[in-house]
């Protein structure tokens, strides 16, 4: 990459597998279960992740040295409120049908586990430039998740990708239905999300052996 | 009656943790032993508790449309709404502070097994989720709003000592290696809310619930689906009761 040094790089792809947010480090489980049902939801929560990490974590980066370590939290609550707040009204004005599916989760983005920790991990001790790449990066490795989840269980429980029926239609039984293909309403639940992830964490780390936790 | 049927739905129908996926991020992360488990769950409850009857009224006389009405004539039409979260936060992060010096002050036994949990807890977004699932739903008076706190907590707290419990145990278990830890947990989770959602049935009442087979509605995906999916997990849940 010409633009970005090998180490910048390192930043940003770092976070996609190897030390991915969500089945690695454990951060900001909450919203990627229970917006997953459909594919778009999950893009629309990607995207105001990367937004509000990418900017949070320059804003934190470039204060860090006059926060008072004791208020620390309560400065960096600010600074994420402030951003989600942005990020509720402009979901309110361009698509209020999705901030209605969203609804109490796009608030929840302020105590994502995610964006505390980026911020106590790393913005608190680098430049702006190097956390503005590491909060994409990792909303990157968040969104990649989100999106594989929201893939599968839109997919599987609804036969529908973005709200177009891509298997068919189940109603008229065209496509895979006329062949006796149901949907699997289940996906659609909340405890499937549960078990999607944690096949993918399975997968992931049958795949790298280094990540194998001993309990 | 009202106030006992808003306690058992949300610490059952409505489970923080198996219906709405709040606070998973240290459910997860301290429900290794059961000790600490209890203890991070006795500080959920306490400060759920505290926090949404304090953001109810704050959301009731500060920031709903037309709440600066008792400023006089012409406040009425302000809209706070906006405000919400960061105000909501600034209480939970205030109150959390709060509590954590007067629990040292007053009980310092209590302090210690308590006090490591209090400012993981300004972060965990149950307690911000139970503030804004309260702001949400429209619950209608301070007591019901106190009620739902307590209801979330301890619904939380049941959750955290059932998957510690469950964790201690599995140790002893031959997991696949790639499962083992994070995995094996999310899939234990994922089967304690496919046991929790049995309990969706529990508040319909009467003959209504015998007749129409509740779960129907929602497993079955068929041309209104759109609409279904546009509701989120709670509404999905709540609609099992339906």
């Amino acid at each position: 990459m010409g633009l970005l040094s090998k180490k910048d790089s390192k930043l940003i792809l770092d976070p996609l597998a190897d030390n991915n947010p969500i089945t690695i480090q454990v951060l900001g489980i909450c919203s990627a279960l229970a917006i997953t049902a459909e594919l778009e939801a999950a893009i629309v929560m990607s995207i105001s992740v990367l937004f509000v990490l990418g900017l949070g974590n320059v804003v934190i980066s470039l204060i860090r040295n006059i926060i008072p370590s004791k208020i620390r939290i309560i400065v960096q609550l600010t600074v994420v409120a402030a951003l989600v707040i942005i990020v509720d009204l402009v979901l309110k004005a361009f698509a209020y049908e999705l901030s209605k599916t969203l609804s109490v989760f796009v608030g929840l983005i302020i105590t994502n586990c995610i964006i505390m920790g980026r911020f106590e991990a790393f913005a608190l001790g680098n430049g702006p430039w190097r956390s503005f790449l590491d909060g994409i990066g990792n909303s990157l490795g968040y969104g990649v998740i989100l999106i594989i989840v929201g893939f599968f269980r839109e997919l599987l429980g609804s036969g529908t990708l973005l709200g177009i029926e891509v298997l068919g239609d189940p109603i008229a039984k065209t496509g895979l239905y006329a062949m006796g293909y149901e949907n699997n309403g289940f996906m659609l639940l909340s405890p499937m999300a549960l078990i999607v992830v944690g096949i993918i964490i399975w997968v992931q780390r049958s795949r790298n052996k280094a990540l194998i936790e001993d309990h | 009656m009202e106030y006992l049927e808003l306690f058992f739905k949300s610490i059952f129908i409505d489970n923080m943790v198996f219906a709405t996926f709040l606070g998973m991020c240290s459910y997860l992360a301290v429900s290794k032993k059961v000790s600490t488990a209890v203890g991070l769950g006795a500080a959920v409850i306490f400060v759920l508790l505290v926090t949404v009857p304090l953001n109810w009224l704050l959301d009731q006389y500060l920031l709903q449309e037309g709440a600066l009405a008792w400023l006089g004539e012409e406040y009425a039409q302000y809209d706070l709404s906006f405000l919400s979260f960061i105000m909501f936060i600034a209480t939970i992060a205030t109150m959390v502070q709060l509590v954590e010096i007067i629990v040292e002050k007053f009980s310092p036994s209590l302090y210690n097994s308590l006090g490591i949990f209090l400012p993981l807890i300004a972060v965990n977004c149950a307690i911000l989720g139970g503030s804004l699932f309260m702001q949400s739903r429209e619950i209608p008076t301070l007591g019901l709003a106190t009620v739902y706190g307590l209801g979330s907590g301890i619904g939380w707290f049941l959750a955290i000592l059932a998957i510690a419990a469950i964790r201690e145990k599995i140790r002893y278990s031959n997991v696949p290696p790639a499962l083992r830890g994070l995995g094996i947990t999310f899939i234990i989770t994922g089967l304690m809310a496919i046991g929790f959602m049995s309990f969706g049935g529990m508040l319909t009442g009467g003959e209504e619930e015998v007749k129409e087979a509740p779960k129907e509605v929602v497993i079955e995906p068929k041309d209104d689906v759109k609409e279904e999916d546009k509701k989120d997990i709670a509404d999905n849940t709540l609609k099992i009761v339906k």
